[in-house]
């Protein structure tokens, strides 16, 4: 025992990093029903662009024999949109908390940075899987007929909720790097924009030849072939494995990146 | 770990020693802003960082609280080592920053009852903990508000009970600032609170750039100049020292003037004035004008000032202090 002799304050138990990421995610929740005008713009968002993807743009988009109608062809793209749009949103909130102090209060608990973000995550990933839920029932009400099986249901699950939370985690990564709120919102724009030059909304045979090489290897494409081929009930090849491989790479990237930004940024 | 009842306790709360700082600034030569600071919190006592703005007293907060890191120098807090130990550190103390730290949105139990979850509390004893706290900060009224509806002073009590909500009592309290912006209400609500502190046993350094607030408050005060402790001492010591209030004289004539600058805390050469420091008794006063003008000719009129923390500075410092 070295002279400075003993602790003054003896100290109990310290919660682990998973109890802190709970209340956090709990926090986020509550924070994000309470914000009601972000929170209808969450789920009618989904909606509208569902809609103007097969009522607007629909009889005018070819996507080859072997879809009955748009509406069978769109509804993987516009749930991997709208996943893009709801992650953004943690950038915003993550930014909101380096800019004021309570940042400093959670440290001074001792919480560190990736219970924090990972609680926005799962927030966002909660929210996110309502609207997905609400675009389904809306895909459903206007003609789509999923001839999935309950394994591709349970693949299309598991694709989706891999991207939503590897977009989330990236998002708070951006909201680390932005200065202000507002820059973070603006930064995300990248984010909401990758699905379009993709097989999302039209075949990428149609799209001019300096994108193939992109469309063909950007994440988004094997999502976007998985969720097509499961919710089709047709053969999707290794699809589904390539997407949840390109979701935890980028999941890994960002929590990693993330970790090194709250440091820096906490200095 | 071990418990304090089977050993000794260490001699300081808070000891620190050649903590010192630097800031760079994109191109432009780092600043110093801790300079060798030495400080030394007797537990349960109340000490004051005294120092106008800019003086580095956040930072000096902020490296004991483990929120940021020295450049070298060491610091212990509740025993534990700021750098080895940082979260025992974290678990041990009561941080209060100088800027609010709640979450607007929340109501102040949803704020108290998250940060007990935080520090390991089970669901039902962060309730009861939140209520506690609520109800010995006077918050049980606005309890299921948002934050952001909250007074400053109601939105201090709670940031200082946020910072308590898992803290072992009594245990080290940081608190920066505290009264800053509050208007005078609140100020005397929240002197109350941190005597009720200093009553529980607590150990607290505050951080002020009000020489009455470290007067009503603390048991030691430290001036904070440049980065280091300028001078320490009871609030009765540095009064002795800096009298505490300032005797402005408006001369009759440049020769006196001159004479008298040397001696001066403050002066107005246009107007011919010199302030000199004065306990401000009237013994004091007198003797004090007898002293300098024996013949009652030198002196046209003067005036009675409380000493401002500038001239606290001026005293005991060579300069005058950079208001940041
Ligand atoms: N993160 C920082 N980066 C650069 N300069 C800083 C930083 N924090 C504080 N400073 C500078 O350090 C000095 C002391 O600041 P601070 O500790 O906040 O003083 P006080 O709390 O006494 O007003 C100021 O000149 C301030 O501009
Ligand atoms: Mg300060």
């Amino acid at each position: 025992m070295p002279e400075t002799a003993a602790p003054l304050v003896p100290l109990g138990r310290a919660p682990g990093p998973l109890t802190h990421a709970s209340v956090m995610a709990g926090r986020s929740l509550r924070v994000s029903l309470r914000n009601s005008d972000a929170l209808i713009m969450s789920l009618a968002l989904p909606i509208m662009l569902m809609l103007i993807f097969v009522y607007f743009f629909g009889g005018a988009i070819e996507t080859g024999a072997g879809y009955d109608s748009y509406v069978m062809y769109v509804v993987p793209g516009v749930l991997l949109l709208c996943a893009g749009f709801g992650a953004a949103t943690t950038a915003t909130a993550v930014s909101e908390d380096m800019k004021g102090g309570i940042i400093d209060r959670f440290r001074s608990l001792d919480v560190g940075g990736t219970p924090v973000l990972a609680g926005h995550v799962a927030a966002s990933t909660v929210r996110n899987l309502f609207a997905t839920v609400l675009v389904f029932g809306v895909a459903v009400l206007i003609g789509f007929r999923p001839a999935a099986s309950w394994s591709g249901w349970l693949l299309v699950a598991t694709v989706l909720i891999a991207y939503i939370v590897a977009l989330s985690w990236i998002s708070a990564a951006i909201g680390l790097l932005a200065r202000s709120p507002e820059a973070a919102s603006g930064f995300t724009f990248f984010m909401s924009f990758l699905p379009y030059p993709s097989s999302a909304f039209a075949p990428i045979e149609k799209m001019p030849d300096w994108l193939h090489g992109f469309a063909e290897n950007q994440p988004i494409t094997p999502a976007i072939e998985s969720l097509r081929g499961l919710l089709l009930g047709e053969p999707v090849g290794n699809a589904p494995w390539i997407a949840l491989a390109w979701a935890g790479g980028m999941l890994a990237v960002a929590i990693a990146a993330s970790g090194v930004l709250f440091r820096i940024r906490t200095r | 770990m071990p418990s304090p009842s089977t050993q000794e306790k260490p001699p300081y709360a808070i000891e620190a020693h050649g903590l010192t700082k630097s800031y760079g600034n994109h191109g432009k030569p780092a600043v110093r802003v801790l300079d060798h600071l030495d400080l030394r919190v007797a537990h349960g006592s109340v000490f004051a960082l005294l120092g106008p703005n800019g003086a580095g007293k956040t930072t000096a907060v902020r490296i004991l609280a483990t929120l940021t890191t020295a450049d070298s120098g060491t610091a212990r807090v509740a025993g534990y080592d700021v750098v080895a130990d940082r979260s025992a550190v974290r678990r041990a103390i009561s941080l209060t920053g100088q800027f609010a730290a709640v979450d607007e949105t929340q109501t102040g139990e949803e704020n108290l009852r998250m940060m007990a979850r935080l520090t390991g509390l089970s669901r039902p004893a962060a309730r009861r903990r939140a209520e506690e706290l609520l109800e010995r900060f006077r918050l049980t009224d606005a309890a299921r508000r948002p934050a952001r509806t909250y007074s400053g002073g109601m939105r201090r009590r709670l940031d200082l009970a946020a910072g308590l909500t898992g803290s072992p009592e009594p245990g080290v309290f940081f608190l920066d600032e505290p009264t800053t912006g509050l208007d005078p209400r609140s100020r005397q609500e929240l002197w109350e609170v941190v005597r009720g502190l200093a009553e529980r046993g607590a150990s607290v350094l505050l951080t002020t750039q009000y020489l009455e607030e470290a007067d009503r408050l603390a048991d030691r005060i430290a001036l904070l100049d440049k980065g280091s402790i300028a001078a320490e001492g009871s609030a009765a010591d540095l009064k002795g020292r800096v009298a505490g209030h300032r005797l402005d004289l408006v001369l009759t004539s440049r020769d006196a003037y001159l004479r008298l600058t040397g001696r001066a805390v403050h002066h107005s050469p246009e107007t011919l004035t010199v302030g000199l420091p004065t306990d401000g008794s009237a013994a004091h006063v007198r003797a004090l004008l007898d002293e300098i003008d024996p013949a009652g000719t030198e002196i046209d009129r003067f005036t009675l000032h409380s000493a401002t923390l500038d001239d606290v500075f001026l005293a005991l410092t060579s300069e005058v202090p950079a208001h940041a």
